[in-house]
């Protein structure tokens, strides 16, 4: 077949009055997803003839489809893509008709990459399923079907491909159709409609095909361009505040986005966290005040009153505000080679605030095939599942259900600043809104001002057998000669009671760290200096710990000794054991050791004798004032 | 009312031009004069008012601009509440580097790529906005609105970080940058109707008229100053062009075309599609050389 020229104008493409909509594909490999999305950009007209012209020489070159062209070319974008003949990435495709802008995210369905497509489904209205006639629903065909639900989407097109290759059998096709359904609806999937295809030869895609009399349904496009687009202006009023809007002293606005329902001025809001409640005064844009805004528009309120209100606060409709807590019940997909550990510290960013959060013990995984419940301590790469979340504050929210902008999360890693996960808030725990810390009347000020010196943490933290219990109860020693009251937190002995139901294995180890963390922090509040002798292996960990305390109470010692020389040390016979592999996780053999980048206080082992070593911690304790020097 | 396709892709550059200021340190606009560029700067003003922008344009210059670009800027550069930082590598400066004897892919490695690491390291910007959209070219297509690089300014398309909702993770190391693309799903019409809608000034060599030209390899270039070295028996020849996208004027092909205004422009894209960038001599340097120059740090 010649490539097509244009024979006619194509059709004007993006009026000034269409709409937009956004839909996701999904499908395996084989599926013939990316010739569907080429055909699709190719027949209407999309694709400038300079590209057609590539296509052709590509087609020779790396196509399948000997000296036709292969569409699949068109969207198989990356060079790394064509040599393995997979799409390894989301992509964003555009085009239009007459009626109808769309934005197509075209999402890998190999099965390895399902963050891809969570990602993708993520801004869609609607998806397409891709099904190769011949095979009938697979395993994946399920598991983007659960995927696309549990992000939201209710429409769902079901593309029965390669029609041509089952002899364009109704049987065939309406007996897919039928199990899909079933399926479907246990999904809560409630539009599905259903055509045969073959995108390879363009049936069913633009128009009615000569192959299929026994179906008067729409074509692909046709369905496409009639399927609802999402009302977000329903909904009360919601706007988080992105940016504080100060060019002078004279005018202070809030800049965002809304995401649900409309504003005008005079409506009273009420501002969230802080509850404050005010009018609204005007909407400013650059093209003039509005008498009214909605749900989409990015604008600039002001208000009436003076009220303190910064960013990540949601502007929201006084009569209907959203809901305030710090703790949820979440479904979760994780996103990330390293597994989701409870307890870890991760970031969480909501709407436009970003903040300290950690995951309770899942409740459950999901099995994406059969949807069934699975017992699970971790979330691995692609996992998906139920966890609770707890949040260093609470934030404004509404269930993903009610409001997609306002229910969902990303989980952002503290220390490679990656997206490691992404999340949908459920509702509120109950516990989050009754537990406030108990204030009492002799407070750690008191105790500091009776033991004449400031609480603090040592956190020792290095490898097995690096010097770390020996050089805490040296530095005990000196403190306790001053005059300081002191406690000492040991690996072994902890180990024996508070973390006995623990083992070796990651999540185990943040778990114990945790609650070493939170007893630190319990014997700060009584005004003791806590030393601390773990090999503590992980960044996140350490700096939960640190984190539970005030700034400038966590001192963390790097007892630094290279591997080599504490192998050769083995006080207690655990390295040679791990070599010959009768012990599991063991730090620095098979576990990971992640040395502290900037620690308070870094000592050589090696190089330091113990009670210098002491000696200097005391000395650094003395110039950070939290003891007074020795008369 | 329903806000029609241009609203939406309006709200949401805005949208992501905020959120971008609201997480950087020292962000920057990247400036090239074009019309994707006018563009980002009219939105970027929208983002902002009534308060100045919040952040420099930075135009990384090769020397080799057609001269009515360099008016434009002047222009820019004169309007309140813009700051404008040219940089010009002055190495390139010094080695003379010019598209007729170096080649495209040296000269746009040194004055481009180069230069614009140099500017970003200079000035210790840690998020760039850039004018790029994803329907421009086909790795393009992949390319996150935060687009995550390196210290060393790579960029690693395997390493790049999920985008859902509309929740922009911006977090980097000190050193480590973002790069934004707002325009990010919009198309090149919607580029002009916009410019349309919001009567936005661009370069007028987009707008065809008589101007001098050699035809070289198939590609009409415009003899834009005397540095043009004509070759023996080349005479320019007056022809009515115009362009699609504007780079240096030696790398740049004009198309034949008497579309004199943005409507007209818009009625011609309707009826003769060709890809903007087949004018762009430097994506032709070989099988995914675009992806590849974005690998080492081209914007």
């Amino acid at each position: 077949m010649a490539l097509a020229t244009h024979p006619s104008a194509p059709p004007a493409p993006a009026g000034e009055a269409i709409d937009l909509l956004r839909f996701i594909t999904c499908g395996s490999v084989d599926d013939g997803k990316s010739t569907l999305i080429g055909r699709l950009l190719h027949d209407t007209h999309a694709l400038p003839d300079d590209q057609l012209a590539t296509l052709v020489a590509d087609s020779r070159r790396f196509g399948t489809q000997g000296d036709a062209p292969d569409y699949a070319l068109l969207v198989d974008g990356l060079s790394a893509e064509r040599q393995q003949g997979i799409t390894i990435d989301v992509a964003y495709r555009y085009f239009a008709t007459p009626r109808r802008r769309f934005i197509v995210a075209d999402t890998p369905g190999h099965e390895q990459y399902t963050r891809n497509m969570v990602t993708g489904a993520s801004t869609a209205e609607l998806a397409v399923i891709l099904v190769d006639a011949r095979k009938g629903l697979l395993t994946q065909t399920r598991r983007h079907s659960f995927l696309v639900s549990l992000l939201g989407i209710r429409q769902v097109v079901l593309a029965v491909n390669k029609m041509d290759l089952v002899g364009w059998s109704r049987a065939v096709f309406e007996a897919i159709e039928r199990d899909y359904r079933v399926f479907a609806a246990r999904l809560g999937i409630d539009a599905v409609a259903a055509i045969p295809l073959s995108a390879l030869h363009g049936d069913n895609l633009l128009g009615p095909s000569t192959h299929t009399p026994w179906y008067v349904g729409p074509s692909l496009l046709q369905q496409l361009e009639r399927a609802p687009t999402l009302a977000p202006d329903g909904g009360p009023l919601r706007m988080p505040v992105q940016w504080v809007n100060r060019p002078d002293a004279a005018f202070r606005g809030f800049s965002g986005r809304i995401l649900g329902g409309r504003v005008r001025p005079g409506d009273a809001v009420r501002v969230l966290p802080s509850g404050r409640q005010s009018q609204v005064a005007r909407i400013v844009t650059f093209d003039g005040d509005l008498d009214q805004a909605q749900a989409g528009q990015s604008v600039t309120l002001t208000l009436t009153d003076e009220i303190d209100i910064s960013r990540g606060d949601v502007i929201c409709a006084a009569a209907d505000p959203a809901a305030l807590a710090d703790q949820f019940e979440t479904s979760l997909v994780w996103m990330s080679d390293e597994p989701m550990l409870p307890g870890r510290p991760y970031l969480v960013k909501l709407g436009a605030t970003t903040l300290g959060a950690a995951f309770g013990q899942p409740k459950y995984a999901i099995d994406v095939n059969t949807l069934e419940h699975l017992a699970a301590r971790t979330f691995e790469l692609n996992q998906t599942g139920v966890v609770n979340l707890t949040l260093d504050h609470a934030v404004p929210f509404d269930a993903y259900a009610d409001n997609r902008d306002m229910g969902s999360f990303i989980v952002i890693d503290r220390y490679s600043n990656q997206t490691v996960g992404a999340g949908l808030l459920h509702f509120a725990l109950r516990r989050s809104q009754n537990i406030h810390w108990q204030a009492l009347e002799v407070d750690k000020h008191a105790r500091i001002r009776q033991n004449g010196h400031k609480p603090c943490v040592l956190w020792l933290t290095g490898l097995s057998g690096s010097g770390k219990s020996t050089l805490a109860n040296a530095v005990e020693r000196q403190l306790h000669a001053l005059g300081a009251r002191t406690y000492l937190l040991d690996g072994d002995n902890v180990r024996h009671g508070l973390s006995k139901d623990l083992g070796f294995t990651d999540a185990d180890r943040v778990e114990n760290i945790r609650r070493i963390g939170e007893v630190a922090r319990l014997m700060v509040d009584a005004g003791l200096i806590v030393l601390t002798a773990f090999i503590s292996p992980f960044h996140a960990e350490r700096r939960l710990a640190r984190s539970m305390v005030e700034d400038g109470e966590f001192i963390e010692i790097f007892v630094d000794a290279p591997l080599e020389v504490v192998e050769a040390r083995d006080p207690k016979g655990l390295y040679a054991k791990a070599r010959r592999g009768e012990l599991a996780n063991f730090t620095g053999i098979d576990s990971p050791y992640e040395a502290p980048a900037a620690p308070e206080i870094h000592i050589r082992t090696a190089q330091t004798p113990i009670e210098d070593a002491a000696t200097r911690i005391v000395e650094f304790l003395i110039a950070r004032g939290v003891l007074k020097p020795p008369l | 009312m329903p806000l029609t396709h241009l609203d939406r892709l309006e709200a949401e550059s805005i949208d992501i031009l905020r959120e971008a200021v609201a997480e950087a340190e020292r962000p920057v606009m990247l400036y090239s004069i074009g019309k994707d560029s006018a563009v980002l700067l009219h939105l970027a003003k929208k983002a902002f008012f009534p308060s100045r922008l919040p952040f420099p344009l930075l135009h990384v210059d090769t020397t080799w601009k057609f001269r009515a670009m360099y008016a434009l800027r002047a222009q820019v550069a004169a309007e309140d509440g813009i700051e404008l930082i040219v940089h010009v590598n002055p190495e390139a400066r010094r080695l003379g580097i010019n598209p007729f004897e170096h080649g495209s892919s040296l000269h746009t490695d040194l004055w481009k790529t180069q230069g614009l690491k140099q500017a970003l390291d200079e000035h210790r910007f840690d998020l760039a906005f850039g004018g790029a959209r994803r329907d421009e070219e086909k790795s393009r297509a992949k390319e996150r609105v935060f687009s995550f690089r390196s210290a060393q300014h790579r960029w690693d398309p395997r390493n790049q970080r999920p985008e859902l909702w509309r929740l922009y993770n911006a977090r980097h190391r000190p050193g480590e940058e973002i790069r934004v693309f707002p325009l990010s799903n919009w198309t090149e019409l919607e580029v002009w109707q916009y410019i349309e809608r919001e009567a936005i000034t661009v370069v007028p060599l987009y707008f065809a008229a008589e101007r001098p030209v050699v035809e070289r390899e198939g590609q009409l270039i415009m003899v834009d100053d005397e540095r043009f070295p004509l070759r023996e028996g080349e005479t320019p020849t007056l022809r009515r062009v115009r362009f699609r996208t504007l780079g240096c004027y030696p790398l740049t092909g004009a198309i034949e075309s008497t579309a004199d205004s943005v409507a007209a422009i818009i009625q011609e894209m309707r009826t003769a599609p060709t890809s903007e960038r087949s004018g762009r001599i430097i994506d032709h340097d070989g099988s995914a050389s675009m992806e590849r120059k974005k690998a080492e740090g081209y914007f």
